[in-house]
């Protein structure tokens, strides 16, 4: 009963939190100006948060500067080997200081739907990001961009999850992130990095539930990424994310994915990558490619 | 499972330098050279006083500027940067931004007037990134309220 009160405690947060949110955009004049630099809001990545594909990043989505609104939608289409993923969802950021994000995952089972002869097709969630900066600038200055991010996440098919161990049908990640962009690295391109530390027992991203028979507390898990800029409209790069291993019945792959981003203008972006998320649910190999489009103000 | 991790992280990181590799490679002169000299010095200011004059995000921090005092210290400012034969005989810019209450959003958005400005003059991704860069820690005199 004590996680449930926290869930709702963690939802209850984010629905006050657009409150104030929608009431300072419109007392203290957040005027949607665009005025941070040309892909420094990231791209959407699968759980909603401004970041790259599978990693949040300590950037804030959409263009708003200090005293400005930004925000962002986004459809991504994952294909592995034997499953696939479609998440979609929108996220605004205030003043540069506060992004709300609200997320869906739809996750198709495809071969092993078949193979157990399961009822469910599909595994969905729901997720509610917070994310807040706490110090610092992407560009500007020595140390990079600081923010603390949450995602609350609450499975709408556990039927699956729970037969294979999963002890939690909802839970909250928490993270601290870190980014910088250093202008002019080698070859005179900017160089962009970004490390997070996740607090998480979400299986496979929480698709399959929240800890299991191997372990019910949460973890810090690392999570990176690396990317260059070839020009201010492509970048390539590359990311890693570590995953807890609560489930018995099958091991847990770390995710790792290698990306082109095309940032023709500020109000779109698309993110070509390569994707391997390892052994899913008891499939080895599930790699394949990811496909997102983000529009953004 | 970590290793195959780092393993991947690896190989793209060799496949990173191949793309760096295919880049045309920058000869190793002065910034100002690459900028153009003192034409292309020229054209970037100027094309930068245009595109800050039709921003309607910043233009009103400038409608008691002295434009051809502004271009000429811009100009001189840009040269000595990047090492061109000239020397900043301006103010420094704590003193030519006080009190003029410039935040974050108004010093991206002169930015990016500036980045567009370099686009238009086609100065090459290295160079304006350079530029940039000698720039960026100016943000630190300039900007008085986060």
């Amino acid at each position: 009963m004590n996680r449930q009160k926290i869930a709702h405690v963690l939802v209850g947060l984010w629905l006050v939190l657009l409150a104030p949110g929608a009431a300072a955009w419109n007392a203290a004049a957040l005027v949607p100006n665009n005025s941070r630099i040309l892909a420094t809001g990231g791209a959407t990545q699968i759980e909603g948060q401004a970041g790259g594909g599978i990693v949040p990043w300590a950037v804030l989505a959409g263009y708003g500067s200090s005293g400005e609104v930004g925000g962002s939608g986004f459809y991504t289409h994952v294909e592995l080997k034997d499953y696939s993923l479609e998440a979609f969802g929108a996220a605004v950021s205030f003043d540069n200081r506060m992004e709300l994000s609200l997320a869906r995952q739809e996750f198709d089972l495809g071969t092993l739907g078949r193979a157990l002869g399961v009822p469910d097709k599909e595994l969905r969630q729901n997720i509610f990001g917070l994310k807040l900066r706490l110090y610092g600038d992407l560009i500007y200055g020595v140390l990079p961009q600081f923010a603390f991010g949450v995602q609350y996440k609450h499975n709408l098919d556990f039927g699956i999850p729970a037969a294979v161990g999963a002890r939690h049908d909802s839970d909250a990640d928490f993270y601290l992130s870190a980014a910088k962009l250093w202008l002019a690295g080698p070859l005179g391109r900017n160089v962009f990095a970004n490390i997070t530390l996740r607090h998480t027992r979400a299986n496979q991203g929480g698709l399959l539930g929240f800890g299991g028979d191997r372990g019910d507390s949460r973890e810090v898990m690392f999570e990176s990424a690396l990317g260059f800029f070839i020009t201010r409209h492509i970048a390539v790069g590359a990311e890693y994310r570590q995953q807890p291993h609560k489930l018995g019945f099958s091991p847990q792959s770390d995710w790792f994915d290698a990306f082109v981003g095309l940032f023709p203008g500020k109000h779109v972006a698309l993110v070509a990558a390569y994707a391997d998320l390892g052994t899913v649910a008891t499939l080895p190999e599930q790699r394949g490619w990811y496909l997102s489009l983000q529009v953004a103000f | 499972m970590y290793r195959q991790g780092m393993q991947q992280v690896v190989m793209t990181l060799a496949l990173f330098c191949a793309v760096v590799v295919a880049e045309p490679v920058v000869a190793a002169t002065r910034l100002y050279d690459q900028l153009g000299g003192e034409v292309g010095v020229v054209a970037i200011v100027d094309q930068f006083l245009f595109k800050l004059a039709d921003d309607k995000r910043i233009n009103h921090f400038f409608v008691d500027t002295n434009v051809k005092r502004f271009r000429e210290k811009l100009i001189e400012q840009f040269c000595a940067l990047s090492g061109g034969p000239c020397t900043y005989t301006g103010d420094s810019m704590q003193q030519s931004h006080a009190g003029m209450d410039i935040n974050l959003a108004a010093f991206n958005a002169l930015v990016e007037d500036l980045i567009e400005a370099m686009e238009q003059c086609k100065v090459a991704t290295g160079a304006q990134n350079r530029l940039l860069a000698l720039l960026a820690p100016m943000h630190q005199d300039i900007i008085e309220k986060p």
